[in-house]
């Protein structure tokens, strides 16, 4: 098990190379460097800012040096001191930031995570043990519409009910009076009071998913031979049930995490930017618009580290559960 | 009757197998028949819609919708819609409507209007639904905040969305069946690079990257390029899922007795691929193309709706869509969310028509 | 009277399917009884109903298939503390399928192995999880000694060091390996039957007689019947002591497998042991198939189930007349209008 696990991660660190790679070529696309938007940008705000600040600019990042130092001057500032470079519309260093709505999107994806499955798997396992029941009809209908309605417009559909038949806007993840405030224990449980609503929409889309794998594996696993080797052991049919097939089928649905996740991450931002909560989505689509790429490269980074490092936890939980991964 | 009768054998070429079993699924089928609907709606934007999309009016800035009418009170048969009257809200120091049943707007079927030009070709001014008058408004599904109407625009939509699946989902195949193809069909370290090209794209965010690489894509652009821009874009994600089934296809296919007949009959490898195997797959290939479009649809929604895929003046369902961002605009004109419900009819059409197909790619199966 | 020594006795056993496209009459009319420790071996061409009457024993039939008519009459031997030994007779088609008394039945007094002895096992748990849990299940004991009872259950069908193989999942074992394991498991409650379905078909031909012998083996140290459900009449042969010939879900000749093989009393028996090769058959020439197919199972013939295909049909007779299996006085029983007395 230690060894899978340490192959496994092994295996990582090329995914994440190709990764921190796609995000600095992300930085450099747009046309101009880095300094000189950095100075306009400065300019257009009235601040004087002399060539020589573009020069220490320059020098610190690099920018007069070809790509693949200007990229490894990038990663070092990152791996050795935790310095994703500077947010020129903030004029902050972006670590100093970025971690609050960082962990914020997390919270958000793994609720949802947390209820897509705490939803789907019994109701994945109902609907195959009573095929072509109407509960089983009821819920692979809502499953499509689930699938057909993308969690943003699901938001706007619902803040329009809200605002229409409750005379309220919602939108945001704090009470005004929290907002601001540093952290304690009324923050959170205030957290926990607005969270929930996104968690919800953010699961939907998931949840119809996964209820449709759940329901097709189990399917796949009721009609198995072991299954009746069971039964005939004089097993009671729910000890059954839960032992063997509902056991096996639950491992393509672990594995399936591994795409839950970035679904689940894609989803969060342009629902977050919806719904203006405070978390990595609409300060990724600003940074864009205003081409701060320092911020949205640093963003598309770490949210593509979180993602695959979610991605090997499930394989490692779904090596956990199946003997014939472990051993191969 | 004792003689033993000589049954008789039905051979049937497997397209007719896969119609066959197609035809039992119903939700499939009556999605086949919507989701040729909005392509034809695609096909003949420019006689199905009443305006030009980017028909201003200011004297109907969010105007609501009409309703068509058949009969009068009068018990007259004849098509009209009712006028508007509008005053300006005092508080608000904005124009509000309010439909007045007293003026009659007649309204025509293929009515003189606006000149066009059918597939950019056939010069034409018929259009379907119009009102004889040319000036008086006609707003079935309301105005948006310049007073254009918001039917023209998502009929003019249709085009731009369904199109940009059908083109990302293209490209996709193409890169795809390569990939997955090569992967497949040849294996070993092929097949282990490829397969980890597609972990690697799969197990990252794809909105992130999305809106990363469609941020970088210069402003001065015309439409056009950045349209083919955004599909490349949403193809270059997309591919995965597609190469997934046909190397999933080659290899089961591979082993199969009908390919090492076709190998021992001294067929060569590319006879082998194109005669034997991909027959055998197409049907499959249909199924997952259908079930790649919505993704797609989906995907160039949101980034237009995020305002970093199409802008204006293209109209597409997320841009249009763009206009209902916030929760004020909704509540003044909750109209302007009819473009979601295109999106997701033709989603769903898609769905269920791809689940059909998938059930029929493989007849024999039961 | 019923004999003491009888175990279990099926009378005029029916299981339908109930399909969309029609009722598929997987069983019709079964009639066969298994002495206390007696071996029966069930033979048949594939989809005559002998696996689904087997099923149907275990009420282990999934929906839509369903027991409509018959009776199963198990004769359960109450093991009461000294000599008294006290006979309970029950009606195991009259249980419902996932009633407690069924499932007090299944594993503990019935039991039963099948084909693919990979695919019934479950993968993902090992074999002494497996064998353990039908201990704990019907017998009052801890884990430690289901554990030990597991390992000696190992030990006894053959499977070296059972110690550390009590561990291995059933991937991890050949095919033979798993069929022992799939037995230890069926017999790890000491059952009075057990019921192979088709045991061997799926492993290769010195497996196959390995495995028989084991099952011979374990029957005449435990003292269970056995009944072998095969295609193989080589295999019944060899084994069993009497034997029952099915052919579209109905029983159609009845004996002991020295008067079946020397003088087969139903065309369909005859025409069965015609196709199959014997030693120094070679000067014959090519083996005899039975011409024709089987029916469509939708469709079953009116008359004898068999007349399309019989050479000694009996125009008018056997394409109306639905035969009895009619009880003969030497312990046979046949199902076909020519021997009807």
């Amino acid at each position: 098990m230690l060894q899978y696990i340490l192959r496994r991660a092994l295996l990582m660190i090329p995914t994440l190379i190709v990764t921190s790679l796609v995000a600095y070529i992300i930085i450099e696309l747009p046309p101009g460097d880095f300094a000189t938007s950095y100075v306009a940008n400065l300019a257009a705000q009235g601040d004087m800012a002399s060539q020589e600040t573009a020069r220490v600019i320059r020098e610190q990042y690099g920018l007069d040096q070809p790509a693949t130092v200007r990229y490894l001057k990038w990663m070092q500032g990152i791996l050795t001191q935790g310095n994703f470079g500077i947010a020129f519309e903030l004029r902050q260093p972006v670590s100093s930031f970025i971690w609050e709505r960082v962990w914020l999107t997390l919270a958000l994806s793994l609720g949802s995570i947390l209820i897509t499955w705490a939803l789907a798997f019994p109701i994945g396992i109902y609907s195959a043990v009573k095929q072509y029941s109407i509960g089983d009809y009821f819920f692979t209908f809502l499953g499509f519409i689930g699938i057909a309605v993308p969690g943003f417009l699901l938001a706007l559909v619902l803040m329009y009910v809200q605002f229409k038949y409750l005379g309220q806007t919602s939108g945001g993840l704090f009470s005004s009076e929290f907002l601001t405030a540093p952290w304690s224990w009324d923050k959170v449980l205030d957290l926990l009071q607005h969270i929930w609503l996104p968690v919800i929409i953010l699961a939907v889309g998931g949840t119809a998913e996964l209820i449709r794998i759940m329901r097709a594996n189990l399917l796949d696993e009721l009609r198995k031979p072991y299954v009746i080797t069971a039964r005939a052991k004089g097993l009671p049919e729910w000890r059954v049930l839960l032992k063997y097939p509902v056991r096996l089928a639950l491992n393509p649905f672990v594995s399936t995490i591994g795409w839950t996740l970035p679904f689940l991450v894609s989803g969060s931002i342009i629902l977050s930017v919806v719904m203006n909560l405070p978390t990595t989505g609409p300060m990724l689509l600003r940074a864009l618009q205003v081409q701060d790429m320092y911020l949205a490269g640093a963003l598309i980074l770490i949210l593509s580290v979180l993602t695959i490092i979610g991605t090997l936890l499930s394989d490692i939980l779904l090596a956990w559960l199946d003997p014939r991964i472990r051993y191969q | 009757m004792n003689t033993e009768k000589e049954t008789p054998v039905y051979v049937a070429p497997q397209w007719k197998l896969v119609w066959w079993k197609f035809r039992k699924h119903k939700l499939a089928l009556v999605s086949g028949i919507v989701i040729l609907l909005i392509y034809l709606v695609a096909l003949f934007v420019e006689i199905l819609a009443p305006f030009l999309p980017d028909q201003t009016n200011s004297k109907y800035l969010y105007a609501p919708p009409q309703s068509l009418h058949f009969v009068d009170e009068q018990g007259n048969w004849g098509l009209y819609v009712y006028g508007y009257t509008s005053k300006i809200d005092p508080v608000a120091l904005r124009r509000t409507f309010e439909i007045d049943s007293s003026v009659k707007i007649p309204v025509g079927l293929l009515v003189e209007g606006v000149p066009y030009k059918l597939f950019n070709l056939i010069p034409g001014n018929r259009h379907l639904l119009a009102p004889l008058d040319p000036d008086q408004p006609m707003y079935l599904l309301g105005a948006d905040r310049l007073g254009r109407d918001v039917l023209s625009r998502l009929i003019v939509g249709t085009r731009v969305s369904m199109s940009i699946g059908l083109v990302g989902v293209l490209l996709s195949l193409v890169l795809g069946i390569l990939l997955g193809g090569l992967s497949g069909y040849y294996g070993g370290n092929i097949d282990n690079l490829i397969q980890r090209v597609i972990e690697f794209l799969r197990s990252i965010p794809s909105i992130p990257l999305w809106m990363g690489l469609s941020a970088a894509l210069p402003l001065d652009w015309d439409p056009l390029r950045v349209y083919f821009a955004i599909t490349v874009i949403l193809s270059l994600i997309g591919w995965t899922g597609l190469a997934r089934v046909v190397r999933g296809r080659f290899l089961s296919l591979r082993e199969e007795d009908f390919v090492m007949a076709a190998r021992l009959d001294g067929a060569s490898e590319m006879r082998i691929i194109l005669g034997h195997m991909l027959p055998a797959f197409t049907s499959h290939i249909i199924a997952a193309i259908t079930l790649a479009i919505p993704g797609m649809i989906l995907s160039e929604t949101a980034l237009s709706f995020l305002g970093l895929g199409l802008r204006e003046p293209v109209v597409s369902w997320g841009v249009l869509l763009q206009n209902a961002q916030d929760i004020r605009s909704i509540a003044t004109a909750p109209w302007l969310l009819i473009p979601a419900l295109a999106v997701v009819v033709s989603v769903l059409a898609l769905n269920f028509l791809g689940d059909g197909l998938r059930d029929a790619a493989d007849p024999y199966a039961r | 009277m019923k004999d003491e020594s009888t175990l279990l006795e099926v009378k005029n056993l029916k299981t339908h399917f109930f399909l969309d496209e029609g009722t598929v009459k997987a069983v019709e009319g079964a009639d066969l009884t298994i002495r206390r420790g007696g071996t029966l071996g069930v033979v048949g061409e594939s989809g005559c109903g002998k696996s689904v009457m087997s099923y149907s024993i275990l009420q282990l039939v999934e929906s839509p298939g369903r027991i409509v008519a018959g009776q199963i009459l198990f004769h359960r031997q109450l093991k009461c503390n000294g000599q008294s030994q006290m006979m309970d007779v029950i009606d195991l088609a009259a249980l419902a399928p996932n009633s407690r008394a069924m499932r007090d039945i299944r594993g503990e007094e019935i039991a039963m192995i099948f084909q693919e002895p990979m695919t019934s096992l479950s993968p993902v748990h090992t074999i002494g999880n497996q064998i353990e849990e039908v201990i704990t299940l019907h017998r009052r004991v801890d884990h430690a000694t289901a554990r030990r009872q597991a390992v000696d259950m190992l030990r006894r069908v053959g499977i070296p060091k059972p110690e550390e193989r009590v561990d291995a999942y059933p991937f991890q074992l050949s095919g033979g390996m798993r069929q022992r394991a799939m037995i230890a498991m069926a017999l790890a409650c000491h059952p009075s039957l057990l019921i192979a379905d088709e045991p061997t078909t799926a492993l290769d031909v010195t497996t196959q007689a390995q495995i028989l012998e084991l099952i011979q083996e374990l029957q005449r140290d435990l003292g269970m019947a056995v009944m072998l459900i095969t295609h193989n009449l080589g295999m019944v042969a060899e084994i069993c002591e009497e034997i029952v010939v099915m052919y579209l879900g109905e029983v159609v000749e009845r004996a002991d497998v020295f008067s079946l093989f020397r003088e087969p009393l139903h065309p369909y028996t005859r025409a069965l042991l015609r196709s199959i090769p014997r030693l120094g058959q070679i000067k014959q020439g090519r083996l005899d198939p039975i011409q024709g197919a089987v029916p469509d199972p939708y469709n079953r013939p009116v008359g004898c189930p068999f007349h399309p295909r019989c050479a000694q049909m009996m125009p008018g007779t056997c394409d109306r007349i639905h035969p009895e299996l009619i009880e003969r006085r030497d312990n046979r029983a046949v199902r076909c209008l020519l021997c009807e007395p």
